[in-house]
Order: structure tokens, then C-alpha cells, then sequence
């Protein structure tokens, strides 16, 4: 493949060199080569490995028909990062984004760190590493121009590329390349205003647009090398079970199969020094079918007889249920934080509430099945594929197959889709010991029955909250976890209303299980925002005030300069509140309209959401959610808006829908046929609103996602009276009418 | 194993596949065809969404005895260059998020808009609800295919 080409080489020769201008941030250099000359339109692709290169550095790369190549470091999930990363560079670089061919940089620790598509952070804490690298080649592309003028780099000036001096000289950045190559890379470079940006806050299109509307290869799944077989894998069909014995007689004598053996071996090698390995892959034998094409690596996989053995107990959604509610009711907790004293509060109050909240396992599904290509030889172990860690998985199969770091060479392809479930290499793993054994190039590929059977799912939790009013003031609010396998951690228990109300403990406890469970898009808070913002709602009622104005009360309390814990902001808090309130029509709604209002902190974005929900032919129907966001400043305000939408419907449509049960260790469900995702039939209108504040940014993939589950439940309570305490809302349908006599009256 | 001459995109094709190979891994493994995309391999999702004598099926559930004779269309075969109005729309508005579904969702559009050339709103998400997209573009899959709709008058 030619992208393959143009890593290697710039491998080879391209990154040779490092520097660190980023001190402690992401380390990004520049390649800067060949002639530039003035305003001359790139062709969209070029022959990188046909071209002359300077060993200067990596990243960014000017070519003689004027094209610069920008490498974007992190994996692309459908986020934009491929899009916004270089974007950066290019507005402090000062050239034409017209003239940029953005390409997926490869796994590179030396030049690269946190290459990671995980958190919302990648714009957050690349942002001045980004900046500083484009501006410092920027500078020294001038200093070149102004030393061959012999003029001071002060009286020239840059625009998209071209610099000129005082008399009105120009000179391309290629005409300048080789000698600014040569120069000592500055640091601290002054970057620009946001006044000044040219690229940044301009709309701009997803830079593989035109690839994927072709049907381009860009995938995992789509790669293929010469010689490459396809790997189909038997898995135990349950959690708990292992291998005892398999008869694959049938399956050898069917067409394209090349071998079958079983795997496993290796990876409870690596469990052994990373124990932690287990809560992700089974260490179970599997049974691997290597075949000349996936179908027929699929058909064959069918026809072994496999027998398994259960190791551990096989577990049920029934049981999980009454474990969780269990541990709500026990006093087996851990205490994440605790002011003040609830119990006397609670104990002193006028008015009690408690409520408890219900929610399920998810699957991540991932368009895109899980896949990874892996070759071993004894000069490399070559990996291509979708993954959100490369830098992890790539130490995983370095330790898996007792190799050194340096011989793992990762490409990252285009992701379709994460939301959690790639941050988790497990099959790059597998795929590697595939590789090693079978001595050949080859892809595993998840069918998706195996994708859902086999996951790392969002666990299921219960939130128990209670809180005391006395003398009309929230005075204690006790939030309570019980989850599968892990509780929320980090600054969650620290993110409002903590800070906001005296007595305020939150309290969790957990259940392991020996299903595989992990991160899903906005974690913990992908349900805990719906149940918080549920149960202020329900508070105000009690307490029979204004539902925001509750909230706007109560960040009148935080003060997060008397504690370091607290990063969420009431001032950009109360902004959000008062802009969604204004744009969403708040409160001046026709009668069949009904609204439900949520704000949340999460990812270090602050974001408010209104639903509207509206009674037509006497049913309530989800319409549309408003959503405002303070992300500080929007680097591509095109890619954001699509990032904010997607991140709202995948609430909607997981809180709407999504359940996965399990009975006897496996899901009831495995394929679309009985799991339901989000449609476009039920997908509500979503409008967006940015706060222009000219901060930094902030995180932006997981953010809209929780409080819109909280929007859709209080719009609905607003209008059929019912309040929803279990994920997914239909899973009681008769809670989403409105009551007969209603409609009547 | 049998040997198929399957017509796509305009040109006739030899296979030498099993007879139950779905017409989705013939694409994609025979024939280097790697823009229809698999994604649940039992016709519920449509990212392996092609045009059969212009009516748009899921591949995955094609064999090849079913389309024998016909005419095959998939994303790379839907125009020459990427200038389809469905495309051109579809670009105009930024649709994709990950991208992976967004071929299956143009065949379903291109096809749809061939034979219904003034949907209603209605219509387009009648016709658009049986291809997933798991990131949630819809609010511009809806946007792109009514632009088109009024691109190809």
C-alpha cells in the first residue's frame, strides 16, 4: 500500500531527529522540505516518497508545488481530531489550509506523547503543543528568509506561506526550507491572538471526507497486505467458561481453511505480569481458524465442536440486580469524599428525598467490528489497525511476545468508532499471538455476533440519592454507587454539587463479576448525570421552588478557590444555565410542549440541555434538545457542531433504548436484530450554541453526552407526570404516556 | 469451487468462490471492493448497502445465484469521481463523523432519491430508517438527502 510506503520512509529518514518544544507536553517536531513556492494550489494527494526530504524533523513537511503535509498524531474515532489537530499547527504555522494533506502519523514515542483518543483531552492538552510547534517553524522559516535579506526578522511579515520584508520581497517557505532546517529550534515562541486566526473558528470539512463519500480504504477492515490470511476465533460462549476439548475435523475439510490451533498460551503469560489483563480477555484456550478469506474463516469456525467447562459461576442480569441492590442497602462502602455530617443533617431535616436509579450494561457497538492485523517477524512485530492506546497496546505485545519496545511498528488506520471499547487492545493481542503462530500476516475479525458476546462493556450501576431540606435550604445530599466490577473515580465524586452543599458525602461499593466491563463514552458520568439531574428536579418539586433556580442557588455556594478538588466553574456554569434557558425558549413554550432541563461538568466542558417534548395524537414525542456548550475556543466550529450532535443523540438513544442482559454468563442479545441502537426515525432535532469566551479548550466528545438522558426523563415527567428512574425509558413504556384522562381534559 | 461472473460497476468480474459466500465478502475479499462495509452481516444495519439493478439490498445477505444476470453498483462504482448529488451533499454538509457507515447510508439515499426524486420529510426517514449510524449523524443524514433531492430536479 502507498500509505504504508510513506511511513516507512519517513521512518526511516524523516524522523531522525527529535526536539523537544513542547517541555513536558506533547513533543511535536516539524519536517520541513523542498521549495514552497507562492500560491500554488496543492494537488490533494502527493507522492511523499517520491520527494527530496530534509532530515529536520517529523510532522510537518513543505513540498515544491506548495503542499504541506501535516501529520496528525492521535487515532481518529470519528471525534475530528484528524481534522482539528492539524488545523493548529497550520493557523501557527500561517499557511493556507487549502494547501494541507493531513495524513494519520504512526505510533512514534520518541516524537510524539499521549497519542490517545480517550478522555476528551486530545485538543485540551495539545493545545499549546500544537500551537508552539507551528509557530516555532514559523519562526525560523523567517529568520532564514531575514537572514538571506540580511534584514531582522522583524520587518518581515507571513501570510498563508509567503514571507515578505520591507521593500516588498517575497520568498516561499520552500524557497527558505533548507536553511531554516539548519537553525536551533526556538522555544516559547510568541503564538497568536484569536483575533488573528485565520484557520481556527472557520467551518472545515473532515479532511477524509472525500475518501470516505468513495468508499476509500481507511479502516482496519479494510487492510490487506500480501499473503495475509483471515482469522476467525471460537470463544468461549459464556463468562466463566474455559476450553476443555474441540474437534475441528470438519472444519479443515472445508474450502480456503489454511490451518487451526488454539491460542492462549502467551496471553496467560502476559496475565502473569499484568494481572490486570484478565479483566479484559478472557485467558481461556481459543480456537483460531485461519482461512483464505473472512467468509470462509466464519463458515468454517461454525462447523468445530467445542467443549467448555464452567470455572466460574455463570451470572444473570436477575442477579446482578439484586446484588447491586443489596450493596445500596449494606454498609460495605468506600467513601470518596465527605463534609460536613449527612447522617445528623438528614437527621435534623424538614423534608427527606430518596430515590433510586437503575441502569444496565451496555455494549460500545462499534460500527466497525473489532479487528487488527499483526505480522511477526524476527526484524519486527507489525501492526495495523484501529486502536485508542497504541502506545499501550503496543507495550502489551511487546511483553507478550518478549520483545523489545522498539521492534513493535503500530499504524493507526481511521476508526470506525470507539466510545470506549478500542481503548481496550485486547484483540491487537490476540491478533499478535495469532500472528506468531500461524509465522504469516494475518487479520482477525469480530464477527459482530462475537463483537456483542464478547465485550467490555458499560457495567451496570445503581445511584441511591438522598437529600435533606431544612428551612427551605438543600443542607445534605448523599449520593450512593453500587456497581459491576469498578466504581467512579478521579474528580467525579468532586463535580457538582459538591461544593454547593454543606453536608455532602458520596459513598461506593462494588460487585466483581467475572464479566469483562470498561470504559464507555463518558464514563460513570454517562448515567450518574441523568440520575443527579433527575433527582434536582424532583427536589425542586419537593421543595416547590423554580427547578434552575435551584440549581443557580446552589453554585452560589461553591467556591472552588477554597478547594483544588473542585474544577468545575459556577460562573461558566451559570452562563451555560442562562444561555440554554434564553435559546431554548424556557418557560415560553405553546401548551403541547413540554421541557426538561439538565446542566452537567464533565471532561472539563460545561454543558446545559433542553429537551422539548411534544404531545402529537396524544403521545409525547421527543422533538428536539438544545444544547450549549462552554468548551473555551472551538478550533473547527464545523467538526464540533457534528461532534456535540452525536454526542447528544448517543444519549438519547442509550437511554432510550440501550439494555444488554445477560442469563447464564452470556447477553440475551448479540446483533442488531435484538439490540436496538438509535435511529434515524427516533433521533430528536439538536441545536447547538458555543460560548464564545476565548479560553482554552476543553473536552468535547464525551461532554453532551451525559446530561441528555436527564433532559429527555424531566421533559418527559413534564409531560406525562411519570418520572423515569430505570435505563433504557422503554423498558416501561407505559411510564411514556401521557394518562388517559389527561388527554381527555 | 464454481466460477461466477458477476457485472460491477460496469465491468464483468470472474469469482471463484463457494456458492454461499454473501455477496458482501466477494467485494470486499474478491474483488478488492473494500467501500461496502461489514456490519452485522444479517441485513439489520446497512453499512453493506448496494444497488442490485438499481434498487438498493444488503450484500450480506445477497448470495450470488440472487444476482445473477443483474447489474451491481457499489459506493466506488456510484460515480466516477465522487460528484454524485448524494456525494456532493453529503460533503456539503460535513455528514460523517467515523465514517464507516456512510457508504451504506449514501446507496440507501442514492437509491431512494432515483425513484422518489421530492420526498417529504417523512419519506426520507422512512427510507433512511434501516441504515444505523452508530455516531449519530443523522440530523445531517436528513439535511443531506433533501439537498440532493433538490439538486438532482
Amino acid at each position: 500500500m502507498s500509505t504504508n510506503n510513506t511511513f516507512n520512509t519517513l521512518n526511516r529518514r524523516a524522523f531522525l531527529r527529535n526536539s523537544s518544544l513542547a517541555g513536558g507536553g506533547l513533543l511535536i517536531g516539524f519536517n520541513l522540505f523542498q521549495a514552497c513556492k507562492p500560491k500554488v494550489i496543492a494537488e490533494p494527494a502527493i507522492d511523499l516518497a517520491s520527494l527530496d526530504y530534509n532530515d529536520f524533523n517529523a510532522f510537518i513537511k513543505i513540498a515544491d508545488n506548495g503542499a504541506v503535509t501535516i501529520f496528525s498524531p492521535n487515532p481518529e474515532v470519528g471525534q475530528g481530531v484528524k481534522t482539528s489537530m492539524p488545523m493548529i499547527i497550520a493557523e501557527e504555522l500561517d499557511v493556507a489550509w487549502d494547501n494541507v494533506y493531513v495524513e494519520q502519523g504512526i505510533l512514534d514515542t520518541n516524537n510524539y506523547t499521549r497519542q490517545v483518543a480517550g478522555g476528551s483531552q486530545s485538543i485540551r492538552f495539545g493545545w499549546d503543543a500544537l500551537r508552539q510547534t507551528g509557530a516555532a517553524a514559523k519562526q525560523m522559516l523567517v529568520s532564514a528568509a531575514a537572514a538571506r535579506w540580511g534584514v531582522d526578522p522583524s520587518e518581515c511579515t507571513v501570510s498563508e506561506g509567503v514571507i515578505t520584508n520591507a521593500a516588498g520581497e517575497t520568498l516561499g517557505y520552500g524557497d527558505v526550507v533548507k536553511d531554516a532546517a539548519q537553525l536551533e529550534v526556538p522555544e516559547n515562541v510568541p503564538l497568536k491572538k484569536t483575533s488573528e486566526y485565520k484557520i481556527m473558528g472557520k467551518d472545515t470539512p473532515n479532511v477524509d471526507i472525500d475518501k470516505i463519500i468513495t468508499g476509500k480504504s481507511l479502516y482496519g477492515m479494510d487492510y490487506k497486505t500480501e499473503g495475509m490470511v483471515y482469522a476467525s476465533v471460537l470463544r468461549p460462549p459464556a463468562f466463566g467458561q474455559k476450553l476443555v476439548s474441540y474437534d475441528d475435523s470438519a472444519a479443515r475439510a472445508m474450502p480456503g481453511v489454511v490451518d487451526i490451533f488454539t491460542i492462549g498460551e502467551k496471553l496467560r503469560g502476559l496475565a502473569e505480569a499484568v494481572p490486570r489483563i484478565t479483566g479484559i480477555i478472557s485467558d481461556s484456550d481459543k480456537i483460531v481458524v485461519l482461512a483464505n478469506s473472512t467468509w470462509e474463516a466464519m463458515k468454517a469456525k461454525k462447523t468445530i465442536k467445542a467443549e467448555w467447562e464452567e470455572v466460574t459461576k455463570a451470572e444473570s442480569t436477575e442477579e446482578h440486580d439484586k446484588i447491586l441492590t443489596n450493596l445500596l442497602d449494606g454498609n460495605k462502602f468506600e467513601t470518596l469524599r465527605s463534609d460536613g455530617n449527612v447522617k445528623k443533617a438528614l437527621a435534623e431535616a424538614d423534608q427527606v428525598l430518596e430515590r433510586t436509579y437503575e441502569s444496565p450494561f451496555l455494549p460500545h457497538s462499534c460500527m466497525e467490528p473489532m479487528n487488527f492485523f499483526a505480522n511477526v517477524t524476527e526484524e519486527k512485530v507489525h501492526l495495523v489497525g484501529p486502536i485508542q492506546t497504541p502506545e499501550g497496546t503496543a507495550g502489551f505485545v511487546a511483553q507478550l511476545l518478549g520483545r523489545e519496545a522498539d521492534d513493535i511498528h503500530l499504524e493507526m488506520t481511521r476508526i470506525g468508532g470507539g466510545f470506549g471499547r478500542r481503548l481496550y487492545g485486547n484483540f491487537a493481542i490476540e491478533a499478535a499471538e495469532i500472528a506468531d503462530k500461524a509465522k504469516k500476516p494475518v487479520k482477525l475479525v469480530f464477527s459482530r455476533e462475537e463483537d456483542m458476546e464478547d465485550g467490555i462493556y458499560r457495567m451496570s450501576i445503581k445511584y441511591r440519592i438522598k437529600a435533606g431540606v431544612k428551612d427551605g435550604k438543600v443542607t445534605a445530599y448523599h449520593l450512593k454507587e453500587a456497581a459491576v466490577n469498578s466504581n467512579m473515580y478521579g474528580l467525579v465524586p468532586n463535580f457538582f454539587p459538591a461544593g454547593a452543599i454543606e453536608n455532602y458525602q458520596v459513598d461506593v461499593a462494588k460487585y466483581d463479576s467475572n464479566i469483562t466491563t470498561g470504559a464507555w463514552r463518558a464514563p460513570y458520568t454517562n448515567f450518574l448525570a441523568y440520575a443527579e439531574q433527575s433527582f434536582f428536579d424532583e427536589l425542586a418539586e419537593l421543595m416547590e421552588v423554580d427547578k434552575i433556580q435551584l440549581r443557580l442557588d446552589l453554585l452560589d455556594n461553591v467556591k472552588p478557590e477554597e478547594d483544588e478538588r473542585i474544577q468545575y466553574s459556577p460562573e461558566r456554569m451559570k452562563e451555560v444555565i442562562k444561555v440554554a434557558v434564553e435559546k431554548s425558549g424556557w418557560g415560553k413554550k405553546p401548551e403541547h410542549v413540554h421541557q426538561g432541563f439538565v446542566n452537567y461538568y464533565c471532561h472539563n466542558t460545561h454543558v446545559a440541555e433542553v429537551a422539548d417534548v411534544e404531545i402529537e395524537n396524544g403521545e409525547p414525542v421527543l422533538k428536539k434538545i438544545t444544547c450549549v456548550v462552554d468548551c473555551g475556543i472551538v478550533v473547527n466550529p464545523l467538526g464540533a457542531k457534528n461532534l456535540v450532535e452525536g454526542g447528544v443523540l448517543d444519549g438519547v438513544g442509550h437511554s432510550m433504548f440501550g439494555e444488554l442482559a445477560f442469563k447464564d454468563g452470556k447477553p440475551t442479545a448479540n446483533n442488531f436484530d435484538r439490540y436496538q441502537l438509535l435511529r434515524i426515525k427516533d433521533a430528536p432535532v439538536v441545536e447547538t450554541h458555543f460560548i464564545d469566551n476565548g479560553l482554552s479548550p476543553t473536552g468535547l466528545g464525551e461532554p453532551t453526552l451525559p446530561p441528555a438522558g436527564g433532559a429527555v426523563a424531566n421533559a418527559f415527567k413534564s409531560a406525562t407526570g411519570n418520572r423515569l428512574y430505570k435505563q433504557p425509558f422503554t423498558k416501561t413504556p407505559e411510564l411514556l404516556k401521557v394518562p388517559e384522562k389527561e388527554i381527555i381534559g | 469451487m464454481p466460477t461466477y461472473q458477476i457485472n460491477v460497476n460496469g465491468a464483468s468480474k470472474t469469482v471463484d468462490v463457494a456458492e454461499d459466500t454473501p455477496v458482501l465478502w466477494v467485494l470486499r475479499d474478491h474483488l478488492d471492493l473494500v467501500g461496502t462495509k461489514y456490519g452485522c452481516g444479517i441485513g439489520q444495519c446497512g453499512a453493506c448497502t448496494i444497488h442490485v439493478d438499481g434498487t438498493a439490498m444488503r450484500s450480506c445477505s445477497l448470495t450470488l445465484a440472487q444476482i445473477d444476470g443483474k447489474s451491481i453498483t457499489t459506493i466506488e462504482g456510484l460515480s466516477e469521481d465522487g460528484t454524485h448529488p448524494v456525494q456532493e451533499a453529503w460533503k456539503e454538509v460535513d455528514v460523517p463523523q467515523c465514517g464507516y457507515c456512510q457508504a451504506g447510508q449514501i446507496m440507501t439515499a442514492s437509491a431512494f432519491l432515483a425513484k422518489n426524486p421530492n420526498p417529504s420529510e417523512e419519506d426520507i426517514e422512512n427510507a433512511m430508517n434501516s441504515n444505523i449510524c452508530r455516531c449519530a449523524t443523522y440530523t445531517r443524514i436528513r439535511k443531506a438527502v433533501q439537498i440532493a433531492a433538490e439538486n438532482m430536479d
